[in-house]
């Protein structure tokens, strides 16, 4: 296809869209990822320490 | 009216959102190849701008929802003012960060097609400097969010500001009526119907749709990781009080 005298003015503004749109969808993956990890952590960390608690009381 | 409630509610929302979310953006998908298709095999070069009217395809729609996503911000305000729905902020806090990026491309893409179109990237013409204030008002409300730390204190100031910002939304639409612009006036929703032929109007209307859905998709994404980053922050606040109780009880015995 030819894009005529205009072509890179065209590509530009197709590749800046993609590059930004990749970001948004990049950046909802990648936080979300981000948070369920963070939250698996908290939501393990009490049980954790509960248990130690248990094996400290266990050996007392 | 308690439906709706109801499915707003934190906990339903995750549930039906999640179940939403995968066909939203398969639809999304679907129709940007569909849009991308039609764009470049469909429709023909314009008789006075050539190929750059390609640019068109993806200037309007992301110029669309940038408008969009700000609408949805300010009824969003006005739960959280109103109503106090803990939703309401969730989804103007998601909506946001993507307003921004569409309106940035809305902003660079008619810069480049104004370059070969008009000879310039830039005027101070009454359509780009309201958008360019659109953008520079986005800018301000994530900065804001950023400054308050307290998230109730700042969700009411940024749903002020928000609604003294949607002053601008009418500004953007009618300033090709109000002044003398270079930027072309209205010509989708005009009265009288599109001055677009049809075999330009039709890719143009799908590249909209595809827009809007991908939008969507991505709004309900961020809002459900909005609603973990603020149950990562309230259990995370537990926890350090739960450690300051455990540090001062054998000092207190």
């Amino acid at each position: 296809m030819d894009l005529g005298p205009h072509a890179a003015y065209i590509l530009g503004a197709y590749g800046f869209t993609a590059l930004v749109i990749g970001a948004l969808v990049a950046h909802a993956i990648l936080d979300r990822r981000a948070q369920e990890r963070a939250l698996a952590r908290l939501q393990e960390e009490p049980q954790r320490q509960d248990l130690r608690g248990q094996d400290l009381r266990g050996r007392r | 009216m308690g439906r709706l409630t109801r499915l707003a509610q934190p906990g339903h929302f995750m549930r039906w959102s999640g179940a939403l979310l995968p066909w939203v953006a398969g639809l999304a998908l679907v129709l940007l190849a569909v849009g991308q298709y039609l764009t470049w095999f469909v429709a023909p070069p314009d008789y006075q701008q050539g190929e750059t009217v390609r640019i068109m395809f993806i200037h309007v729609p992301a110029a669309w929802m940038a408008v969009f996503f700000y609408g949805a911000m300010a009824v969003s305000a006005l739960g959280t003012l109103i109503w106090r729905h803990p939703l309401a902020d969730v989804a103007q806090r998601a909506a946001a960060p993507i307003g921004a990026a569409f309106t940035l491309v809305c902003l660079v893409t008619g810069s480049l097609w104004g370059k070969p179109m008009w000879g310039t990237y830039w005027v101070w013409d009454a359509r780009l400097t309201s958008m360019l204030v659109l953008f520079l008002i986005y800018c301000g409300l994530l900065a804001l969010w950023r400054t308050i730390e307290d998230p109730n204190r700042a969700a009411r100031a940024v749903a002020i500001l928000t609604l003294v910002g949607a002053v601008n939304l009418p500004i953007i639409k009618f300033s090709v009526n109000w002044w003398s612009t270079l930027h072309q006036p209205a010509s989708i929703l005009r009265m009288g119907g599109p001055t677009i032929h049809p075999t330009m109007l039709y890719p143009l209307l799908v590249m909209i749709a595809a827009a809007s859905v991908l939008g969507i998709a991505l709004h309900l994404q961020a809002m459900r990781t909005e609603i973990l980053r603020r149950r990562v922050r309230t259990l995370t606040i537990l926890e350090a009080e739960r450690l300051d109780a455990a540090l001062l009880a054998p000092q207190a015995a």
